[in-house]
């Protein structure tokens, strides 16, 4: 990470209006958004990023309040300063949006994606994708003798990673969920 | 036949919609009916208290509601079919949108069982209206009706005005339910900020008093906060000495007659309101939402100002300018505060400062950017609106217009003293707008003189609507500025494209005198200069519904002109000026 050469607002802890909306480089923001469980709203949410030509990097979105009726929206997004600060705006201003947290900025929070990994291989190369699998802890969610399907959860570089080092493996098919986040504490 | 009163509170859908809409005080609908929406207008039928007016086309049906509502404050209320009804609402919906205007439409739509099944005259209304609506609702119980059309009249008005559409399928509106009345709970749900940050209007005062070269900008948010918003500017301006200028929606916040109005800014504006734009050195937008019309090019704008930025909408702050304070909060209760704050501290100025800004400020309105040669035949179109406005401006007048060159010339050359009395379609620039709008003004103000500046290829797309005028005699003076040109498109092609006029000209206009005959009003040609006057005041003074074909010279410009990808003090002033001829990076923009 970029520990030692922090850039002006990229830090977590520091003040979001320390950071300089004339600032054109494209940052990443992890946006929770929460909003009434009713047809359609995920329609308007989507329909506002495509609309308006905003990133869409990674969406979630699933009941988290049954008896509040609420859902949860996260959403991955990628833009200058001022993009994310009119994706807000336009998000807050929805009728169902109740709250949008950038977690990005808000303090810390943590990520995490569920990914399944179908790899063929055969000798030593079905057991060096166990081996790794065990590296980073992924579990076998299934297994024929040419193939396993690999069940890892984790921040999405993480899944990255393990992707990457199962290409050479036989990687063919890969599901994922997309990022999940809430702060910290 | 009048219904009895029923007092169990169980229901027909249709008669929920009804009763829904007087309980929002409703009086007037603008509708067509058709399949899906026959049990809403058979209690139509059945009741006094709302008049229902029967449009030509959907689309002039939102227009007339938007005219209504930009008139009188009220939200604009529409009543249409499923399918092509709720499709050629769409327009209407989108400029609503643009513009702040509240209105609800409610359209009818095939029964919920049969929904998804490509019924005849289904669509997908709520998903293809949803980017042009504030918010839209299919509802599906009956039950719920009330409250959704309750909660429909409530985002509509509240915060940043805007359309709302309730999509109604036939078995809800036949099916019994409880009527709901209207709760105080909508607050719950949608409750924008409209009380302004303390700290930030303190700091807003503080940068007003030390400005050397201020501006005030206003714009629709004024009109849209109500008349308090216009009379507490009128103040602010009066007190200061202040210069200010408006955009084409806030026209009217301040009058047209008083003595710091510069005029209208922007891309038709006036050279001395983009001038003290550009040379300002603190900008108070009141407002407005530094659209692309006003702006010019964003990285030339205003360059040495502080800039602060009142709006409700806390997403038009730094949207397309970054601003140094940015204020969200209603226009009144802002300006409120502002006014107060400022007072309290000893409402200062730097008096001598203000002085030298107003005398650089003469000297741009010296330029006379206006100005044009009149002919000695042919009709100049500015010259047709100078008369028309010296004829009616202190007539309780209330004006509409197309799009186009001729809604610029009105702009110019027409003065307001009262906001609520111009309606434009400022954002999306429909062409089409002003017939319909002007029905729905005549509607709300049956009094009022009611005038459509018109060209005759707008008016055109709206034509159809002489049958709602007619139908309700309603006394609208279409005023049509005819050049046989799409004026606006062929001066850009003079301009930008070589003079290669592409389909900029229409060879089949009618005889508009005939046409007006043909559905019984009265048609008024004039094509002399020196008759024009007379044929003015004949339209005024005739009691009913006037085409009046005003034949101008074909190939007037409209200027003064920023050119697209220009900043302000780069405007043209006059045509024939070898150096104005606009660069192909501009030509790109539209």
């Amino acid at each position: 990470m970029q520990k030692l050469s922090l850039k002006k607002g990229v830090s977590r802890k520091s003040a979001y209006n320390l950071r300089d909306p004339k600032d054109d480089k494209p940052e990443r923001h992890t946006l929770a958004i929460l909003v009434d469980n009713e047809s359609g709203v995920l329609a308007r949410v989507i329909g506002l990023f495509s609309g308006r030509g905003y990133n869409i990097d990674s969406l979630t979105v699933a009941e988290v309040d049954h008896l509040g009726n609420r859902s949860r929206i996260t959403i991955v997004t990628s833009g200058t300063p001022s993009v994310i600060e009119q994706i807000k705006a336009q998000l807050s201003r929805m009728i169902p949006v109740h709250d949008v947290h950038d977690l990005t900025v808000e303090g810390e929070s943590v990520e995490r994606e569920l990914a399944l990994f179908k790899v063929f291989a055969k000798g030593e190369k079905r057991v060096e994708s166990l081996r790794l699998a065990d590296v980073f802890r992924a579990k076998v969610v299934d297994s024929t003798l040419v193939s396993f399907t690999f069940e890892l959860t984790g921040a999405p570089e993480k899944i990255d990673a393990f992707a990457d080092l199962m290409v050479p493996l036989g990687l063919r098919e890969i599901a994922r969920t997309g990022v999940a986040a809430l702060a910290r504490g | 036949m009048l219904k009895e009163p029923n007092p169990t509170g169980i229901k027909s859908g249709a008669q929920i919609v009804v009763d829904a809409l007087i309980e929002q005080g409703v009086d007037t609908v603008f509708g067509y009916p058709g399949g899906a929406v026959l049990p809403i207008y058979d209690e139509i039928f059945q009741q006094t208290k709302i008049k229902h007016v029967l449009v030509r086309h959907e689309q002039g049906a939102v227009h007339a509601a938007e005219g209504y509502a930009r008139s009188t404050g009220k939200p604009g209320v529409v009543l249409v079919t499923s399918g092509p009804g709720a499709t050629n609402a769409v327009t209407g919906l989108t400029d609503a949108l643009m513009d702040s205007i509240p209105i609800v439409v409610l359209t009818g739509q095939v029964p919920t069982f049969m929904i998804g099944n490509d019924a005849f005259q289904e669509a997908d209304t709520v998903g293809i209206t949803r980017p042009c609506t504030k918010h839209n609702w299919l509802v599906k119980d009956t039950n719920i009706l009330a409250n959704v059309i309750h909660e429909a009249f409530h985002v509509a008005i509240t915060g940043r005005p805007g359309p709302v559409l309730v999509d109604i399928p036939k078995d809800v509106q036949f099916a019994a339910g409880k009527y709901q009345k209207r709760s105080k709970d909508l607050r719950k749900r949608y409750n924008p900020q409209t009380t302004p940050n303390d700290k930030l209007i303190l700091k807003a005062v503080k940068a007003f008093e030390n400005s050397k070269k201020p501006i005030l900008y206003s714009g629709g948010g004024v009109v849209n906060s109500g008349e308090q918003a216009s009379n507490l500017i009128r103040k602010l301006v009066a007190e200061s000495n202040f210069p200010i200028t408006s955009t084409l929606m806030g026209l009217g916040c301040y009058p047209a007659s008083g003595e710091n109005w510069l005029g209208m800014l922007g891309m038709h504006g006036t050279y001395e309101a983009n001038m003290a734009m550009h040379d300002c050195d603190f900008m108070f937008c009141i407002g407005a939402r530094f659209d692309d019309r006003i702006t010019g090019k964003t990285d030339e704008f205003s360059p040495n100002s502080v800039k602060v930025h009142i709006d409700i909408d806390p997403s038009s702050i730094n949207k397309n300018i970054l601003v140094d304070i940015g204020i969200i909060g209603d226009i009144s209760v802002s300006l409120d505060k502002f006014l107060h704050v400022w007072r309290e501290r000893g409402s200062k100025s730097n008096t001598k400062e203000l002085k030298n800004w107003w005398q650089e400020i003469q000297a741009w309105k010296k330029i006379d950017c206006l100005k044009f040669k009149n002919d000695t035949k042919s009709i100049k179109p500015q010259y047709a609106l100078q008369i028309l406005e010296k004829l009616t401006k202190t007539m309780d007048r209330y004006v509409t217009t197309e799009v186009g060159q001729h809604q610029m010339w009105a702009a110019q050359f027409m003065g307001f003293e009262e906001p609520r009395r111009w309606m434009t379609s400022g954002g999306l620039g429909t062409m089409g707008y002003g017939f319909p709008a002007s029905i729905g003004v005549q509607i709300a103000h049956p009094k009022s003189l009611v005038i459509n500046v018109a060209g005759e290829a707008s008016w055109l797309m709206n034509m159809q609507e002489l049958g709602t005028a007619v139908q309700y005699n309603l006394p609208v003076k279409q005023f049509i500025i005819n050049n046989k040109r799409l004026g606006m498109v062929r001066q850009w092609q003079e301009l930008l494209h070589g003079g290669r006029y592409s389909h900029s000209w229409s060879d089949a206009l009618p005889d508009f005198v005939k046409l007006a005959e043909s559905y019984g009003i009265k048609g008024i040609k004039c094509e002399k200069l020196g008759e024009l006057e007379k044929a003015i005041i004949e339209m005024i003074e005739y009691d009913g519904p006037v085409i009046f074909d005003c034949v101008v010279e074909k190939h007037e410009n409209c200027f003064p002109m920023i050119p697209s990808g220009k900043a302000h003090n780069e405007m043209i002033l006059e045509a024939d000026q070898p150096e104005n001829k606009i660069e192909e990076s501009g030509a790109v923009l539209v």
